[in-house]
C-alpha cells in the first residue's frame, strides 16, 4: 500500500496501511501467505535492493503473486544471529550456498527467501561478514522440509542448501552489511497490530459468550483485557507514526512486541482460568475452541520475531544499561 | 509535542525540581501545608490552566494539563494542583466562577452520605464526604450530585464544615468534611459523556500522576543500577536486573501512553472510556513496577530517608483513589459487553 506507484504500490501512508492490517486481523482474515513479503521483504528490497530487483519483484508482491520467507535462524543460531554458519562463497558467475536454515516460517509455500548468509570469515567474526540474498526457492539444490508444530500444523520448515548456485545479482544491499540491514527489517516486524492481535478472536468470543449475563469476575477480566488492548493499540499507532516520520523506532517497537506478546498469551490463559473448563479441540463452543487453539499456540508469541529475552535486552540497552 | 507544550513542560519541571525537596515531602506527611509551593504554582497560573481565557484562565489544552499533572506526579508535589485544575475546569464547564486558592474534588467515596436541599433559589448541603484530597486546606470542594434525575455540579466552601484529618499511605492529606445545612452554589451538568464527571476527571488526574511517578521510579532505578556495585560490577550489568528494568520501562511507557490518551480524549468523544482504560492500565503497571523498583534498590530503598518510597507509596495510594483498577475494569467491562462482540471494536477504533 505504501510503496511507490512505479513499483506497483499505492503511495498511501503508514497509518492507512495500519488501518487495513488491523481490520484484516480483527476479521480473522488469512493473511499469513503475503504477510512477510508485504511487511518485511518488500520494504527491505525497497530500501536496499537494486533497481533490477525492485522492478522484477515488488510489482509481483503488490499484486499478491509472491510469498516470501525469511532465512535467519539456523540449528546453531536462534537468538544468536551472529552464529550463522550457512555460507555463500563467491564463484564463477555467482554465489555458491551451503548450509541449513531452520524454523523458517512459510518456506514450504514461499517463492522466494530473503536469506542471511556468511560471505566472509567464520562464526568467530560474529555479525561482520553477513550478507543478504534474494533466493529463488525453485533453484536446484534447495530442499524444504516442513516441520509439524505442536498444534499439528505445518508452518515452519528446515531449508537445506546443497551447492546452490545463486546468480551474481542475488545480493541484496551491501556485502557484509546484512546484520545492520536485518535489524532495520526487524523494526518493521516488531511493532504492527499483528503483535498484539493474534489472540483477539478469543476476546471477541469471550464477549459474545457472556453477552448480557456476565459474572462480576468476567466483567472485570474483560475490562482489564480491553484496557491493555486499547493501550497497546495507541502505542503501536505511535510507532507507525514514527516510521512514517522516518524516525528509528527500534526501542519503541521492542516495547510494543514484548507487551503485545505477553497480552496475546494472557488472553487465552486468563480465559481458561476464568472458565475453569476442560478444553477440548474441536468443541462446538466457539469460545472453548478458540481458547483451546490459542493456549497451545501461545508459547510462540514470545519466541517469533525476537524472543522476550532479546527484546528486553534491547530495552535495557535503550536504558543505557548495556 | 508542540513547542508550546515543551516550554510548559520545562517550566513545570524546573519549578518542581527546584522546590519539591525530600524535606518538604517529609514535612507534609506529618501535617505541614506547603503553602509556599502553592503560592509559586498559583503565580504561574497553573491551577486555572485549562479554564478558558474568557473565564479568567490560561486557556491551555488538556494535553498541557497532562504535562503539568505528570510533572506533579514525578516530583511528588504535595499540593492539590491536579484537583484544583480539575475542579476549575468543572466549574467553568457549568458556568460557575472559579475561586482562587486550592480546590478539591469530593463526593466520590462509597461511604459518603450527602443530601442536597433546595429552598427557593438557595441550595443547602448536609452530610459527610470521605477521603477528600487535601480537604483541610482547600478553599472549596467541587462535587457532582444527582438531583431530580439530573446531574448537578455543586461547589461547597470548606469554611463552616467540620474536618476530620486523615492521610493516604504516602501521608498526603485525605480528610473527612462534614456539612450541616451548608449553603452551596449549584449548576446543572449538561455534557452527555458521563453522569459522574467528578469521578471521571479525578481518575484521569490520578492516571496522569501515576505516569509521572512511574517515570520517577524508573529513572531512579536505572541510575541506581548503574551506580551500585556488587560482584565487582554495577548490578545493572546483570541480565536478571536488566530484564526486570525492561519490564519496569514497559509498564511506565504503557501508563504514559494510556494516561496521555485519556487527557487527549477529554476534548473529544467518550472520555469516560479512555479514562477507565488509563486507570486500569496504570493500576496494572503500579502492581508490577513498584515491586521491581524496590527489588532493584535492595535494602536502601526500604529506608525511610531514601526517596523511593515517597513515589511507590503514592502509586499504591493513587491506584485506588477515584476508583480502583478493579472498579474501572468493571465499568469498562460493562461498557464493552453492552457494545457487544460485534460493536466494541468499531468503538475502539473510532476515537
Amino acid at each position: 500500500m505504501t510503496w511507490p506507484k512505479s513499483y506497483g504500490g499505492s503511495e498511501r501512508n503508514a497509518l492507512d496501511r495500519y488501518v487495513v492490517m488491523e481490520e484484516m486481523l480483527f476479521a480473522g482474515a488469512p493473511v499469513s501467505l503475503h504477510w512477510i513479503a508485504d511487511r518485511q521483504s518488500g520494504p527491505l528490497l525497497l530500501r536496499f535492493g537494486t533497481e533490477q530487483q525492485r522492478r522484477t519483484i515488488l510489482p509481483r508482491i503488490a499484486r499478491g503473486e509472491l510469498c516470501f520467507c525469511i532465512g535467519l535462524s539456523e540449528p546453531d543460531a536462534g537468538s544468536d544471529v551472529g552464529s550463522i554458519r550457512t555460507k555463500a562463497r563467491r564463484t564463477d558467475g555467482g554465489w555458491l550456498v551451503n548450509g541449513t536454515k531452520l524454523w523458517t516460517t512459510n518456506a514450504h509455500r514461499a517463492h522466494y527467501m530473503i536469506g542471511l548468509f556468511r560471505t566472509a570469515g567464520d562464526v568467530s567474526e560474529r555479525h561482520a561478514g553477513l550478507s543478504h540474498f534474494l533466493v529463488d526457492l525453485s533453484l536446484p539444490g534447495i530442499t524444504v522440509r516442513p516441520i509439524r508444530d505442536l498444534t499439528g500444523e505445518e508452518r515452519f520448515n528446515e531449508v537445506i542448501f546443497d551447492n546452490v548456485l545463486l546468480p551474481e545479482d542475488a545480493l541484496v544491499g551491501r556485502l557484509g552489511e546484512g546484520w545492520n540491514q536485518a535489524m532495520t527489517e526487524l523494526a518493521f516486524e516488531r511493532s504492527g497490530p499483528e503483535r498484539f492481535l493474534s489472540s483477539i478472536q478469543a476476546l471477541i468470543e469471550l464477549i459474545r459468550y457472556f453477552g448480557n449475563a456476565p459474572t462480576d469476575e468476567a466483567t472485570a477480566l474483560i475490562g482489564r483485557l480491553i484496557a491493555q488492548l486499547v493501550t497497546l493499540r495507541n502505542m503501536s499507532i505511535s510507532v507507525a507514526g514514527m516510521l512514517e516520520a522516518h524516525q528509528d523506532p527500534a526501542l519503541e517497537a521492542a516495547v510494543v512486541k514484548d507487551l503485545g506478546g505477553a497480552f496475546e498469551q494472557l488472553l487465552p490463559d486468563s480465559i481458561q482460568g476464568l472458565l475453569g473448563l476442560e478444553l477440548v479441540s474441536g468443541e462446538n463452543s466457539d469460545l472453548r475452541q478458540v481458547t483451546a487453539h490459542l493456549v497451545r499456540m501461545a508459547p510462540a508469541f514470545s519466541l517469533r520475531g525476537g524472543t522476550r529475552e532479546i527484546l528486553r535486552g534491547i530495552i535495557a540497552r535503550g536504558l543505557g544499561l548495556r | 509535542m508542540s513547542e508550546a507544550v515543551t516550554i510548559l513542560a520545562e517550566m513545570v519541571d524546573r519549578l518542581f525540581a527546584d522546590h519539591v525537596t525530600m524535606d518538604l515531602i517529609a514535612a507534609t506527611s506529618t501535617g505541614h501545608w506547603a503553602h509556599e509551593l502553592w503560592a509559586l504554582v498559583e503565580k504561574q497560573g497553573l491551577p486555572s490552566s485549562i479554564v478558558p481565557e474568557e473565564q479568567g484562565g490560561m486557556g491551555a489544552s488538556f494535553h498541557d494539563a497532562f504535562v503539568i499533572v505528570r510533572a506533579a506526579g514525578r516530583y511528588r508535589a504535595p499540593i492539590p494542583l491536579p484537583e484544583t485544575i480539575a475542579a476549575g475546569w468543572l466549574l467553568a464547564a457549568v458556568g460557575l466562577e472559579m475561586p482562587t486558592g486550592p480546590l478539591t474534588l469530593g463526593g466520590t467515596h462509597p461511604e459518603d452520605t450527602l443530601r442536597l436541599q433546595r429552598s427557593g433559589s438557595e441550595w443547602r448541603l448536609s452530610g459527610s464526604i470521605h477521603r477528600v484530597p487535601w480537604g483541610r486546606v482547600a478553599n472549596s470542594v467541587v462535587l457532582a450530585m444527582r438531583h431530580d434525575e439530573k446531574t448537578l455540579i455543586v461547589q461547597a466552601v470548606r469554611q463552616g464544615s467540620a474536618v476530620e484529618q486523615g492521610a493516604n499511605l504516602a501521608g498526603e492529606f485525605r480528610d473527612i468534611l462534614i456539612f450541616r445545612n451548608h449553603p452551596v452554589e449549584v449548576a446543572p451538568w449538561r455534557h452527555a459523556f458521563t453522569d459522574n464527571p467528578v469521578m471521571v476527571v479525578g481518575a484521569m488526574m490520578r492516571s496522569g500522576l501515576m505516569a509521572g511517578a512511574l517515570a520517577d521510579i524508573l529513572a531512579r532505578s536505572v541510575v541506581y543500577a548503574g551506580e551500585r556495585q556488587q560482584f565487582g560490577r554495577p548490578i545493572g550489568k546483570q541480565q536478571a536486573v536488566q530484564q526486570n528494568l525492561a519490564i519496569l520501562a514497559e509498564e511506565a511507557a504503557a501508563t504514559e501512553a494510556a494516561a496521555e490518551a485519556a487527557f487527549l480524549a477529554f476534548d473529544r468523544a467518550d472520555p469516560e472510556f479512555h479514562v477507565a482504560v488509563a486507570k486500569v492500565r496504570a493500576g496494572i503497571a503500579a502492581s508490577q513496577a513498584v515491586g521491581i523498583a524496590h527489588q532493584v534498590h535492595g535494602a536502601i530503598g526500604y529506608a525511610l530517608e531514601h526517596p523511593l518510597h515517597t513515589s511507590t507509596s503514592r502509586l499504591m495510594s493513587w491506584r485506588t483513589e477515584f476508583g480502583s483498577d478493579r472498579h474501572w475494569a468493571v465499568v469498562l467491562g460493562q461498557r464493552v459487553l453492552t457494545l457487544g462482540a460485534d460493536g466494541f471494536w468499531p468503538h475502539i477504533t473510532a476515537a
